[in-house]
């Protein structure tokens, strides 16, 4: 056999490792172990391309990994849990520009390429470049360097239109005359970055998870067009698995927003502060951390209900406390959470899991619904917009028809603010006003562990 | 590049994305962050192209600089997110065992 096919087959048995990896990704039991077996997967492959008859000398890949492994490392350890979101969107960004290279070298090494491998080319450059500047863009307004409210301007959409026009313009020109087109290429690289950060500018930061899955959707593809340069089947099996992962997630956030994706990209949701809701009947009725202790204490069962807050105020670890606490009172508790809560999908239940709440104590928006109207006391920790029972009733409110956690069906509601202001959406919460719902105004890490010391001395 | 691999290669993308919808529709609501970040290093395949750029750049001082970035890159992606991803799911523990760290 030659080396070549030899290569092929170990690529066969990379593949089938990636699709056991993600399998095992379906139980929280099984998914670590997943994780390691895709891990080896990936090893088989990278390993094995060494042995390729074009790799002649190692010493730039040896540097480059080295470099990159440390960097990788690192960060892998760094980084908090509340910062997953700004990670994951660096790395989107990392696997985007991957691609763009070697759709470059590709077309470095040989210019004279036919048109459909030019074609290729074009597309890893373009798709690469896109998810590269599109998840900086993402990054930065994550780790609010820039800010999260969507940037818009007069004609937005027309200049993205002429933008888009431009690049395939640009690729016709670069297919046709792939050999004079060196500075073309240095074009189409500046024009897919370009791009990738006017798609990205107008959407909302309470939009984000929809962005971060459908760029890591483009990661995926990224390196399923790298695959079709060098016409490789291990890129492009994995690639198709990535982007087909990203997709679903998207679909998901979509969903659980009601919202299309189409409105997401392109609507700059949240952009203009709404009157909607108009008068507000009722008052808001404040509680202090000594009152809600007592409802606690006497409550048979709670559900906390976090939110994006909960990771700005790094209070899940008084949480959990709180939670055990209440589970030592005899309390039953639950956490609930909504699909779209935090910055990304299943942002919360990473948070809760690194504050050691064990996973089935993790309850999906549909599964706690039904059973809200027998729950004493619902802890709303620094989310808005996903409790607001505006969305079932109110058709004149801009979240009207998103799929929400009931709190307001319990019988009492505690919700944990920093103020009034007004959530992401930009949205007034008739939650506040609700009669059953008590007012605990202050960071919610501070507010819980006046409660969790009260416990105590109690 | 002839249209036979074309459409070859066209089959095994559709068939894939295919396999793709079916295994990560199975992904519970908990485990989508270590999805995207497992997913995220699968994504890093790339390096496998990186690897044979920077392999056969020879003395072109361009497609070594390519090639090189390629690999950085696409590692980084591929350790950091098997790591994290391994960090975050070994969080996911059942009952409260006692043994915490």
């Amino acid at each position: 056999m030659t080396v070549d096919i030899i290569v092929n087959l170990i690529y066969i048995v990379a593949a089938v490792l990636f699709i056991y990896g993600l399998k095992m990704l379906s139980s929280p039991a099984t998914a670590r172990k997943g994780n390691f077996v895709s891990a080896i997967g990936m090893f088989l492959a990278v390993v094995t391309t060494l042995f390729v008859k074009e790799v002649v000398e190692f010493q730039w890949i040896v540097i480059g990994f080295v470099i990159g492994a440390i960097i990788g490392a690192f960060a892998a350890r760094l980084v908090a849990m509340t910062q997953m979101p700004e990670m994951v969107a660096l790395f989107n960004g990392f696997g985007g520009i991957a691609s763009l290279l070697v759709g470059w070298e590709a077309y470095h090494a040989n210019p004279l390429a036919d048109g459909m491998t030019i074609t290729t080319i074009f597309l890893s450059i373009l798709i690469g470049g896109v998810t590269f500047s599109g998840s900086f863009i993402a990054f930065a307004k994550l780790a609010e360097v820039i800010g999260g409210k969507p940037t818009l301007f007069v004609g937005q959409k027309i200049v993205n239109a002429l933008l888009f026009i431009v690049i395939l313009a640009t690729g016709v020109l670069f297919i046709i005359d792939p050999a004079g087109s060196g500075n073309l290429v240095i074009g189409l690289i500046i024009l897919s970055l370009v791009l990738g950060v006017m798609v990205v500018i107008p959407i909302g930061g309470a939009d984000m998870p929809v962005v971060i899955s459908l760029l890591n959707s483009y990661s995926g593809l990224a390196a399923c067009a790298a695959g079709f340069v060098i016409q490789n089947n291990i890129l492009i099996v994995s690639g198709a698995l990535v982007g087909a992962s990203g997709i679903i997630l998207t679909n998901i956030m979509c969903k659980a927003m009601n919202r299309s994706l189409a409105n997401v990209l392109f609507s700059g949701f949240g952009a203009t502060t709404q009157s909607a809701g108009g008068e507000q009947q009722g008052e808001v009725k404040p509680i202090v951390a000594d009152d809600a202790y007592l409802i606690l204490e006497a409550a048979s069962s709670v559900a906390f209900v976090p939110g994006y807050g909960l990771a700005v105020a790094q209070a899940q670890h008084v949480v959990r406390e709180l939670g055990d606490l209440l589970e030592a009172n005899g309390t039953d508790v639950y956490y609930a959470i909504h699909p779209v809560a935090g910055r990304m999908p299943g942002h919360m239940n990473v948070l809760l899991a690194e504050a050691n709440v064990p996973y089935d104590k993790l309850y999906e928006m549909n599964d706690i619904n039904p059973i809200m109207s027998t729950i004493d006391v619902a802890v709303v920790i620094g989310a808005n917009d996903v409790v607001n029972p505006a969305a079932r009733h109110d058709e004149g409110s801009p979240i009207y028809g998103m799929p929400i956690i009931n709190v307001d069906q319990a019988k009492t509601v505690f919700v944990l603010k920093r103020s009034m202001a007004a959530g992401f959406a930009g949205i007034q919460n008739e939650l506040f006003f609700a009669p059953n719902t008590r007012m605990l105004f202050g960071d919610a890490k501070e507010s819980i562990s006046a409660i969790v010391a009260e416990f105590k001395e109690g | 590049m002839d249209p036979t691999t074309l459409i070859f290669l066209a089959f095994i993308l559709v068939l894939s994305i295919f396999l793709g919808f079916e295994i990560i529709s199975k992904v519970p609501a908990t485990l989508h962050t270590p999805l995207m970040s497992g997913s995220n290093a699968i994504s890093g395949i790339t390096l496998v192209g990186a690897v044979v750029a920077a392999g056969s750049a020879g003395n072109e001082t361009m497609s070594i600089i390519l090639g090189t970035l390629a690999v950085m890159f696409a590692t980084i992606n591929v350790i950091g997110g098997y790591l994290v991803t391994d960090r975050m799911l070994g969080m996911f523990k059942k009952k409260p065992t006692g043994d915490k760290k």
